[in-house]
């Protein structure tokens, strides 16, 4: 493999055990990479690879009862793997540095961005108060923080997402370390944010030629910055080489499997589409108001302001918007988990916005919900086969039956029927969330309400997800609202699209349409801003 | 069954089963050992322990066997132990239950009484009931079980707050499921480890409850138990010791067995706390 020259981090052999009793034994078994001063090496793979014990491998900061059991971590002449605590703390921070996914839990929360990004230097320098002060300004001017003053005083709940994750760079960068180690940074970031973070990677470490090492899972992220790129699988690494090598002529078939399984950025020929409306969403509206007392210092959130919206009979209707947008207050507002403030949602005739609870539940069968965590969705002491009957069982169905019924729809979602008898957690995430739509046909929906969806899945899950969700809508003839963060995503599943932004609809319209020739700025900021766009839209040229 | 074999990998855990063990034998062997009345006369007051085979333990200030006292109030601290703790936590979980799930103003009303009844001091509030309700076996269990239930509510309470807007609670109520439904299926068995664990807490309170009532000789006289022992030796603290201290032995025994218990159950149950 590709012993660089001019390395400065570099894995040799690298192997992590695993505590026994784990799925395999060895979390790294054997991973060789080196990167090099200016430049950015993405590893990419899906969870459970092994990147993220690579990334805390080379820190020394495995937990407990994992261990390195082999193979070297070379930086700047040294093993790391058998470098001491008080050598490694030289390491961290100066050296090598970490941004982590999370900015709010990386940070401490109850202490001002400034005194954190400070605290660098009073640890591995003597300089006076006041210059540690220009030090964290220069610093958040560095990583563009608007007005950093302001920024220097604030605590980590008082800025976004995007705003801390800089925050959190400028940490990484404060003792211009040569190798800055990128854990999923941008994973937890909107799609527009996402973008500038990247930017704002990809400038730093020009300007500073630091050595990136940047873990991923998203191949769109791996084209939009990465100069070479490691895929790693079950802990090996299986192909690395050059960006462009690498995407466009893949050798390896796991390669070759996760680039197809990239979602194209292109709709798929648009479908004749009945003008039967099924649901009719009319001026919905929702506001919370909170704090304040007798009306004074309240504050009102205007979470959806007057929607409209129309579903065709058998058509996918997908509502996209970054975080904030109010789509999911809609989701929750259509089957109403929440009680909408004004507006009708029109079912069959019946306005599902003005009925009684008591006949919410009795009417619950038309309109089904899948939830996004396929973890936290599942009842975790409840067997599948009963989940999955449960409904059936509320509306008068025995019981005998009902399980007999959760057994075809486990072969229907394709799922073992013998398994009915095992617990959640003996599932993968993309078998719980085939239960967690299960559960939802179970009552036979007309309309399935699906909230994120497969957005917690894998890429290669999350294309066999929604394929299944796609012959699923052509059987049973389902309408689905479909909600989602990635546009992606979207773009692949749905007929109809309709794009929010603080609570109202800026653009809908045919996928195609909204995607082809997008009308709104914001529906353009979206689109321009996912990663790795070029790559999505000639990798789709390509598979058509 | 994971959770069976986290309990047995832990030897504090084992060591308290084994105690607890040991007096739930007293107790289900005291009428085939000591076939006799324990509080019947059986030789002259005050014999030493160890000094007459036939009384192993000595005798107390009225002459009875000490040693059947001990193995009949295995009995009565097990038996208020455990059905003053099921009252309590019964009561705890309802309350708990319905002020976590529907918060508002459900949540402030029960939410106040289970704070009045914190505000006074437990063993006050057993005084009182029992002064009114007088001091039999049956009143003495209900009065424990009553002062014991605020802490298991606010416990419920918490769990239910934090369980209810979870996707699965959400998932139940998309699927048509009543309230109650989702209080009883869904919320409460995930809710339940942390109160199980608190119930040893309530049982070794409750059985130290009990027997300071015995010891102010507030409690059911009319039956052997330790407290009732530890009460009656007052008299002789400073020379026949003895009496007073074998009954505060067993009692030291029981409610350390009942708390190893319970801190194995922590352990067991909630297996992400332990690796700290």
């Amino acid at each position: 493999m590709s012993e660089l020259p001019n390395a400065i981090l570099t894995l040799d052999r690298l192997s992590v055990k695993l505590p026994a009793g784990a799925d395999r034994s060895h979390a790294l078994a054997g991973v060789s990479l080196s990167v090099a001063a200016n430049e950015i090496l993405c590893v990419v793979g899906e969870s459970g690879s092994g990147k993220s014990i690579m990334a805390n491998a080379i820190m020394q900061l495995l937990p407990r009862d994992v261990s390195i059991d082999g193979g070297r971590v070379m930086f700047e002449g040294r093993d790391l793997a058998s470098a001491t605590t008080a050598e490694m703390r030289q390491v961290r921070g100066a050296g090598i540095a970490m941004i982590f996914q999370e900015p709010m839990t990386a940070l401490n929360p109850l202490r001002t961005i400034g005194d954190q990004i400070g605290e660098m230097f009073s640890i591995h320098s003597d300089l006076s108060k006041a210059a540690i002060r220009d030090k964290v300004l220069a610093l958040l001017e560095d990583v563009r923080i608007p007005d950093p003053k302001v920024a220097a005083r604030a605590y980590p709940h008082e800025l976004s997402g995007g705003q801390r994750q800089r925050a959190m760079i400028a940490m990484a960068l404060a003792l211009d370390p040569r190798v800055l180690i990128a854990d999923e940074p941008t994973t937890a970031l909107d799609v527009t944010t996402q973008a500038q973070i990247l930017k704002l990677i990809r400038e730093l470490q020009i300007r500073k030629k630091t050595a990136v090492l940047f873990i991923t899972h998203d191949f769109g992220v791996v084209a939009e910055i990465a100069d070479r790129v490691a895929v790693m699988q079950h802990g090996s690494v299986v192909e690395q080489g050059d960006v462009s090598a690498v995407l466009n002529d893949p050798q390896h078939p796991y390669t070759r499997q996760l680039i197809a399984a990239v979602p194209p950025l292109t709709a798929p020929a648009p479908r004749k589409l009945s003008d039967d409306i099924i649901l009719t969403i009319d001026e919905v509206s929702k506001t919370y108001r909170t704090g304040g007392f007798l009306g004074r210092g309240a504050r009102v959130t205007h979470a959806v302001k007057a929607v409209s919206l129309k579903l065709p009979r058998g058509a996918t209707l997908g509502i996209v918007g970054e975080s904030g947008s109010g789509k999911s207050t809609l989701a929750r507002c259509i089957v109403r988990l929440i009680d909408p403030d004004a507006g009708s949602i029109v079912l069959e005739g019946k306005d599902w916005a003005k009925m009684t609870r008591e006949n919410v539940r009795r009417e619950t069968q038309h309109i089904q919900m899948v939830f996004q965590d396929p973890f936290a969705s599942l009842n975790p002491r409840r067997k599948a086969g009963d989940l999955v009957a449960q409904g059936p069982i509320v509306h008068g169905t025995p019981r005998a039956k009902a399980i007999a019924d959760a057994k075809e729809l486990f072969a229907l979602v394709g799922l073992d029927p013998s398994a009915i008898d095992r617990f959640p957690h003996e599932f993968s995430g993309g078998q719980r969330q085939r239960i967690g739509l299960a559960r939802a046909l179970a009552l036979r929906p007309d309309v399935l309400v699906a909230d994120e969806a497969v957005s917690a899945l894998d890429v290669s899950v999350q294309a066999q997800v929604l394929k299944m969700l796609d012959e699923l809508r052509e059987r049973l003839g389902l309408s689905i609202v479909f909600i989602t963060h990635d546009l992606r995503v979207a773009a692949q599943i749905c007929d109809l699209v309709a794009v929010m932004k603080d609570g109202e609809v800026v653009e809908h319209g045919l996928a195609g349409d909204v995607f082809g020739d997008p009308q709104h700025p914001y529906t353009k900021a979206l689109l321009a801003s996912i990663p790795g766009g070029d790559f999505a839209r000639s990798h789709a040229s390509v598979s058509a | 069954m994971d959770a069976a074999r986290r309990y047995f990998r832990s030897p504090a855990a084992v060591v308290g089963l084994i105690l607890l063990l040991v007096v739930v034998v007293m107790a289900a062997s005291a009428g085939w050992l000591y076939p006799r009345d324990p509080l019947a006369l059986a030789g002259r007051p005050l014999i030493w322990p160890f000094s007459n085979p036939r009384l192993l333990l000595g005798t107390d200030n009225s002459g009875r066997d000490i040693a059947a006292q001990i193995f009949y109030g295995a009995r009565i601290s097990l038996l208020i132990g455990g059905v003053a703790t099921a009252i309590a936590i019964v009561i705890g979980v309802l309350i708990g239950a319905f002020a976590g799930y529907y918060g508002g103003w459900i949540d402030n009303i029960l939410m106040r009484i289970t704070e009045a009844f914190q505000t006074l001091p437990n063993f006050v509030l057993l005084l009182v009931l029992v002064a009114v309700f007088g001091s039999t076996l049956t009143t003495v269990t209900i009065a424990v079980g009553v002062v014991s239930w605020p802490a298991p509510a606010r416990l419920t309470r918490a769990e239910f707050m934090s369980l209810r807007n979870r996707e699965f609670v959400q998932a139940g109520r998309t699927l048509g499921m009543k309230d109650i439904q989702l209080i009883l299926g869904e919320i409460l068995p995930n809710a339940l480890p942390p109160v199980i664990v608190y119930a040893s807490v309530v049982m070794a309170v409750a059985i130290l409850l009990e027997s300071a009532l015995a010891f102010l000789r507030l409690s059911d006289p009319n039956v052997a138990s330790w407290g009732n022992l530890i009460g009656l030796g007052r008299d002789v603290l400073r020379v026949q010791w003895y009496v007073s201290a074998i009954p505060g032995v067993a009692i030291l025994v029981t409610v350390l067995a009942v708390s190893l218990v319970g801190q194995g159950l922590n352990d067991a149950l909630n297996p992400r706390l332990k690796s700290r």
